[in-house]
């Protein structure tokens, strides 16, 4: 004989379970519809395969496992799905939560399934499969995933097998031990060859089901199986106290029996696992007793899963005047319901329908008196009358001192206690209490965390912003200093050079480039003179006068963006071509000789426009031309006039090679640079007149344009040109004003010292560039005022020869501007008068 | 009929307080009926008299605090507290003095802390030893047993008992005869041996144990206790720790019967309120500690202290103050004794922080 | 020596006096070493408590500036999210009377609330996401904003500053899985409630009342 531990503490209420175990487990009629909660376990609710209005066969998987603590749900029988939706569920709440509906089409229809002959020559994992999509979680009351449960990563020494059922009226699993006994024996081995055979397998019976162990007793000779009897007492049937009780080991706190070692098992899942292992069956039905003196019947019956409760209540005579409150669950453990729909899940083990006299209202709470004899009930050697005192005072700190987490809330001390205070729920709503403060405790942590993190980012950036402040201050201050120590050269020769070089570089990496990009641009100018013209076409045919309009000028517009990108082409290509020769040229070449491939190049492209303007009828793009001539005829000039003063230049030791792209862009940064350095207010307000030139030109062109195609925008267009000119005007004045002021630099004459370090590289345009800047930095930096003088001079000469060619131009055309012109002619020569006389004095 | 929507568990025992509390009375009887045998009709009146006014208090408490009144009444906690205290006060003693002693012990020991089950100190001891600071003479005056009442003298009846403790029913003034108790005597011992003292005093030398009237009425407690001891309303380790203690520590310092002895172990354990209290006052659940080992603690230590005030402080008997200090030391001996809780290693205290 | 120490009494008390606070000082000085305690600071003990919802009901920018506050000797009932419980809980710990709420800070709500935008309402200012205190608001500038609901404390700084009103503070959804027991209502209530419905028949005092 084994020796069998005692239970701590404990209680015997009056058992009643005689009057469910007067008739055999019974079977009841299909109900109407079948409820089926998705969640029927502890774990993940499970993923829906079905759909409303599908129609399912018995065994059916409805919903399949969603992770790893999961379940699925099976059809309890054949029929079809007409909802998944929010239906009330068995919970203590009340509350609803996600159910399938099925309405049942009474013929019952399995679907295929088979079940496993030899499960020994499949492997513990394939098995476990098989329950795993069997649907099975313990039937005993929790609903854990049996699977997960037997798939233990430690070494199981002992598998107990809890036929206990220790609360009163429950006989569900006695029944199923009466009655079933060969199955159960079957299951008990599954399991073991799951568990890898543990040495101990354990069947837990309470001594007041004596025909349950007469029943199993026979079958287990010749096997390793022991049916232990004890003494009843509630609650040895909880998995802790059983374990206790049978073995003398205690759970760990917090822990799994597992850990110890144990594995437990209710009977009722032994005999679903068996039922799914060698039958194939998924778990749609279990034994249920329905019980209670306010039912007329007392019986067990083996129930499909999600039959409704109301069903089982009318088949057993249930009277609900007699009837405060109805109970799943036993009268120790179970929880009350408030509605009969309910249906019944696969951890519903009793249905207890109990008359007012049977089960009366708890009467009202009395104070506690701290009798002890909740201590004296308590299995888990808590003190129940301080967890009362401390969940009364919501002092959780010391609650969780005394264990209150290690309460199994099995009601023995609720059961003692003479003031009949409901202890449970003191200890439930504290649980639930501490739980939430933890889970708002984690969530203030990470409140705290975040608020922090964003604090600091925003200091970050507040102390880059300082820095960021105080590091363009501190540069400032720098280059102010830097501009104290050198007066005059603003920005540093160097500087000057660096740009140039720069740029150069820049301009000379992508001719290729230039090209393409200039192509491309021509592509796409043709396409949209062709689609303006064919919308011009549509618009002639649609002989709308507006649209006509627009479409012609449009048309107009994009062949003169044609071309412009043809003529950029064009130049392009003329640079490109004449880059070799001009190379090889340029080796030996003089200036002079550049200047006059340059000159001659000019007049080339001169002849060119000319014969273009004599070819083009369009008024618009006769002015254009006119204007580009205009532009080619100033560049023609100006570089005569250059090759006029090479001679003298060519002597300096850093010749020009102007024919170059890059070179052109060096003279150009050489130029700005220049002005930058010396410009004067004087010298701005020129620049200004100059492009406001260029503006007033611009738009004569338009307005002339405007005007040749009568739109509408004549007026503002002129508008606009009469403020330009206005604006020219008052600009011109000013400067006249200053040229006036200007006073002769009083510097001592230097002489142009030009170096001689520096030879040119003509090879390389770009390192010819850079000498070439480098040169005129350093020029720059030596000229003298004479010098400045000098280039004054020579810019209003030019200036004064395009202001002649704009004046003779405007009185052929006889234009209004003409007097304008002439003044701005006027102005210019006297400014150049002075220029030169300024010259004069200083060279004597 | 509606559903209710309760919490488990929905099966009650039909033990509830108010059958303790019944029980509880019940087995004070054997004791009442020795005090009445030996000491006459004098414990019969102060509990009468203290009922009453516990009752009467307690319903006017109850009224005043607006609960239910006779919910409250009909847990007999009232009517315990009174029982409790008359049996301990001296019979015969004045009727204000128990009047007093009632009102102190319901009024400010109970209901002043919040009614029954939130008093920390035991209502009927705190009357007692309210009354034994106040009125020293009147509580000090213990009638002598009516075995040794001087020749002549008639022991009073059930009326001239009442005209002793109502003096305005009595024209002429009727006293009790009062004598030492067998720890007055021990106390004021001097030069004599236990047993010559045992043989000279009659009141040890009539005796068959303890002190002539005192052993029975001891006995008559320890049945009452046994019974409820067997009804299980309370655990025994409190009295049998008490008991154990008092008995180890008179053996201790029995000094072999020497004029210096402060009386054998069987005297102490019954003379005195050692059984009333072993039995009745220091297992009043509210006030004790709450798990078995720290009752063990708190009974051990009452046991001890009782032995050192009878021994050497200033009065006889010392079961109030003992079962005072230690209801201030309850607290403390729970945060020490928690029960070790089914899969723990050992048992924690009341006070620690989370693990 | 001693002679001395015996001419001179007042030398001797000088001498003993001098040694015995060196002694002591020593001991002192020892134990403040090692027996240093390195607790926590009031004001993170203050801050563990707070609800850290940031939402400045207090008066102060987020929850650890008024335990700075609270660490000097402001009152400890200025926080609303936090309630009774935090009252309680901070009361405990500074070891003072708990107060009750200041109403001036605040209603204590007894259901949870997070902000929700309505996102086609939303026009993409970035202002609430400014305003969050923990970052619990996803967007950027001319897109749609929408809260991180695990993230949002329900602190409703973000309601104030949007300028189309479209974030509402809704009670966060109480499932199944968040149901828990009640406690039992107390016994006074209970009994008054028994009262009222004359179940106590023998209480005939209380029913003629």
């Amino acid at each position: 004989m084994r020796k069998i531990w005692d239970l701590i503490g404990g209680v015997h209420p009056p058992e009643n379970k005689h009057q469910s175990v007067q008739q055999s487990i019974g079977t009841l009629p299909l109900p109407e519809k079948l409820v089926i909660p998705l969640n029927q376990h502890i774990g993940a609710p499970p993923k829906v395969l079905v759909n409303e209005g599908d129609y399912v066969l018995k065994g059916q998987a409805l919903a399949e496992p969603n992770g790893m603590v999961s379940v699925g749900v099976h059809a309890p029988t054949s029929g079809t799905i007409t909802g998944i939706s929010d239906y009330p569920i068995p919970h203590p709440s009340g509350m609803s939560a996600r159910c399938i509906t099925l309405i049942p089409d009474r013929l019952d229809q399995w679907i295929d399934h088979s079940g496993v002959a030899d499960y020994l020559s499949y492997s513990p994992a394939k098995l476990l499969e098989m329950i795993r999509e069997a649907g099975i979680a313990g039937l005993g009351g929790a609903g854990f995933p049996s699977a997960v449960k037997l798939s233990a990563r430690k070494p199981i020494s002992t598998l107990i097998i809890n036929g206990t059922e220790c609360e009163p009226y429950i006989t569900a699993d006695d029944m199923l031990m009466r009655e079933h006994p060969a199955e159960i024996v079957e299951g008990i081995k599954i399991l073991a060859y799951l568990l890898g055979n543990p040495e101990e397998i354990l069947i837990g019976i309470e001594d007041n089901k004596p025909e349950a162990y007469e029943a199993l007793q026979p079958l287990l000779a010749g096997s390793n199986i022991e049916l232990v009897e004890f003494p009843t007492r509630y609650p040895s049937g909880g998995e802790k106290q059983l374990i206790q009780i049978l073995t003398g080991k205690e759970v760990p706190s917090g822990g799994l029996p597992a850990d110890i070692g144990i594995v437990c098992q209710n009977v009722g899942t032994t005999h679903a696992i068996q039922r799914a292992i060698c039958h194939g069956e998924p778990l749609i039905s279990r034994v249920t007793t329905v019980t209670g003196r306010a039912c007329t019947i007392n019986r067990n019956y083996q129930i499909l899963i999600g039959t409704p409760i109301s069903h089982l209540l009318k088949h057993n005579g249930y009277d609900h005047n007699h009837c405060a409150r109805l109970i799943m669950g036993g009268p120790m453990m179970g929880f009350t319901l408030t509605d009969t729909d309910i249906p019944v899940i696969k951890t519903t083990n009793c249905i207890l329908a109990p008359s007012t006299e049977e089960l009366p209202a708890p009467p009202p709470a009395q104070p506690c008196i701290r009798c002890g004899l909740c201590a004296e009930a308590c299995p888990a050697s808590l003190l129940p009358q301080q967890l009362f005192w401390y969940a009364q005072s919501q002092n959780y700190e010391r609650l969780e001192a005394h264990n209150l987490f290690d309460c199994i809330e099995c009601g023995a001390c609720s059961y003692v206690c003479p003031s009949s205070i409901p202890l449970v729920q003191y200890y439930r709503a504290a649980k639930g209490d501490i739980r939430r403060q933890n889970q708002e405790k984690i969530k203030s942590d990470r409140a705290r965390a975040r608020f922090e993190f964003q604090q600091a980012r925003k200091e970050k950036e507040e102390a880059e912003k300082v820095a960021k402040r105080e590091a363009r201050k501190l540069a400032a201050e720098k280059a102010r200093a830097l501009a104290a120590e050198q007066p005059g050269s603003a920005p540093g020769p160097d500087d000057i050079v660096k740009a140039a070089m720069a740029r150069a570089a820049q301009q000379k990496a992508s001719p290729e480039e230039q090209r393409a990009r200039l192509e491309r641009g021509v592509a796409r100018a043709e396409s949209h003179l062709q689609t303006v013209e064919h919308r011009l076409q549509t618009a002639q045919q649609e002989d709308s006068e507006q649209h006509l309009e627009q479409a012609k000028a449009a048309v107009e517009d994009a062949r003169l963006r044609l071309e412009d990108a043809r003529r950029k082409l064009a130049e392009l290509g003329t640079v490109q071509d004449s880059a070799a020769s001009n190379v090889m040229a340029r080796i030996q070449a003089s200036p002079g000789e550049a200047q006059e491939k340059k000159i001659a190049s000019l007049k080339e492209r001169i002849a060119l426009t000319q014969q273009k303007i004599a070819e083009a009828d369009d008024e618009g793009l006769k002015t254009a031309l006119q204007s580009g001539l205009d532009k080619q005829l100033a560049k023609l000039q100006e570089a005569e006039q250059q090759l006029t003063e090479t001679p003298a230049a060519a002597e300096s030791p850093a010749p020009a090679a102007t024919v170059d792209a890059a070179a052109a862009a060096i003279a150009r940064a050489q130029a700005r640079a220049a002005s930058m350095s010396n410009m004067s207010e004087e010298d701005k307000l020129r620049e200004s007149i100059i492009s406001l030139e260029g503006r007033i030109e611009k738009a004569k062109a338009k307005l002339d344009e405007a005007k040749a195609s009568e739109s509408e925008h004549v007026d503002a267009l002129q508008t606009g040109l009469d403020r330009l000119q206005q604006k020219l005007l008052s600009e011109r004045e000013k400067c006249t004003a200053f040229a006036g002021q200007a006073q002769a630099p009083c510097a001592p004459q230097q002489p142009s010292t030009a170096e001689s370090a520096v030879e040119p590289q003509p090879q390389d345009a770009a390192s010819a560039a850079i000498a070439r800047a480098q040169a005129r930095a350093s020029e720059l930096a030596n000229m003298s005022e004479q010098d400045k003088l000098q280039e004054t001079v020579s810019s209003l000469q030019s200036r004064l020869k395009k202001a002649r060619v704009k004046l003779r131009d405007a009185e052929a055309e006889g234009s209004e501007h003409v007097d304008v012109l002439r003044t701005a002619a006027e102005k210019l020569q006297t400014k150049l008068a002075a220029a030169e006389q300024q010259l004069a004095e200083y060279q004597s | 009929m509606a559903l209710m929507k309760l919490t488990s568990p929905h099966a009650h025992a039909a033990q509830n307080t108010a059958a303790v509390m019944r029980l509880v009375l019940l087995a004070t009887l054997p004791g009442l009926l020795a005090l009445t045998a030996f000491f006459g009709w004098g414990s019969l009146i102060n509990i009468l008299i203290a009922g009453t006014v516990a009752v009467g208090l307690e319903a006017l408490v109850m009224n005043l605090r607006s609960r239910p009144v006779m919910f409250y009444l009909s847990d007999y906690s009232a009517l315990v507290t009174a029982v409790l205290l008359g049996l301990s006060l001296p019979p015969l003693a004045p009727w204000w003095v128990v009047v007093i002693g009632t009102g102190f012990a319901i009024l400010i020991a109970k209901h002043l802390y919040g009614g029954l089950g939130y008093n920390p100190f035991n209502p009927a001891m705190v009357g007692y030893v309210v009354l034994l600071i106040s009125f020293p003479v009147q509580m000090t005056a213990w009638p002598a047993p009516l075995l040794l009442y001087p020749e002549g003298v008639a022991t009073p009846g059930f009326w001239e008992s009442l005209q002793v403790v109502f003096p305005l029913l009595s024209p002429d003034n009727v006293d009790a005869v009062t004598a030492a108790t067998p720890l007055d005597t021990f106390k004021h011992n001097s030069g004599l041996l236990v047993a010559q003292l045992y043989e000279k005093d009659p009141l040890f030398s009539r005796a068959s144990l303890a002190g002539l009237g005192w052993e029975w009425v001891n006995l008559g407690f320890l049945a009452g206790g046994c019974f409820l001891l067997v009804r299980r309303v309370f655990t025994w380790h409190a009295p049998v720790a008490m008991l154990t203690s008092l008995a180890l520590c008179a053996a201790l310092f029995y000094d072999s019967g020497s004029s210096a002895s402060h009386g054998s172990p069987l005297m102490h354990l019954l003379s005195g309120g050692t059984m009333l209290g072993a039995f009745f006052i220091i297992t009043d659940p509210v006030t004790s500690a709450t798990s078995n080992r720290g009752r063990l603690v708190y009974g051990a230590l009452i046991g001890i202290l009782i032995f050192i005030i009878r021994s050497w402080g200033s009065y006889p008997d010392a079961v109030a103050f003992s079962v005072l200090l230690m209801n201030f030391a309850a607290p403390l001996i729970d945060n020490y004794t928690l029960p070790r809780t089914y899969g723990h290693q050992k048992p924690r205290r009341a006070t620690e922080k989370k693990e | 020596m001693y002679e001395l120490m015996i001419q001179h009494p007042l030398v001797a008390a000088l001498v003993a006096l001098v040694g015995l606070a060196l002694v002591f000082g020593a001991v002192l000085g020892f134990a403040a070493i090692k027996f240093h305690v390195e607790g926590d600071p009031i004001v993170d003990q203050i801050d563990k408590l707070l609800p850290q919802t940031q939402c400045g009901q207090c008066g102060y920018p987020g929850c650890r500036p008024y335990a700075q506050a609270i660490a000097n000797g402001d009152a400890i009932n200025k926080c609303p999210p936090g309630g009774q419980p935090t009252i309680n809980a901070l009361a405990a710990l500074l070891d003072v009377e708990a107060p009750t709420l200041d109403e001036e800070h605040g209603v204590e709500s007894d259901v949870k609330k997070v902000a929700y935008i309505r996102e086609d309402e939303c026009i993409g200012c970035t202002k609430c996401i400014q305003a969050c205190p923990v970052d619990a608001i996803l967007g950027a500038a001319k897109q749609m904003h929408t809260v991180i609901v695990s993230e949002c404390t329900g602190c409703d700084l973000c309601v104030e500053p949007c300028p189309v009103d479209c974030i509402d503070m809704v009670p966060v959804p109480q499932g199944i899985a968040e149901w828990k027991w009640d406690m039992p209502a107390p016994t006074a209530e209970q009994l008054k409630a028994l009262r009222a419905s004359d179940i106590i028949a023998t209480d005939r005092g209380e029913r003629a009342a």
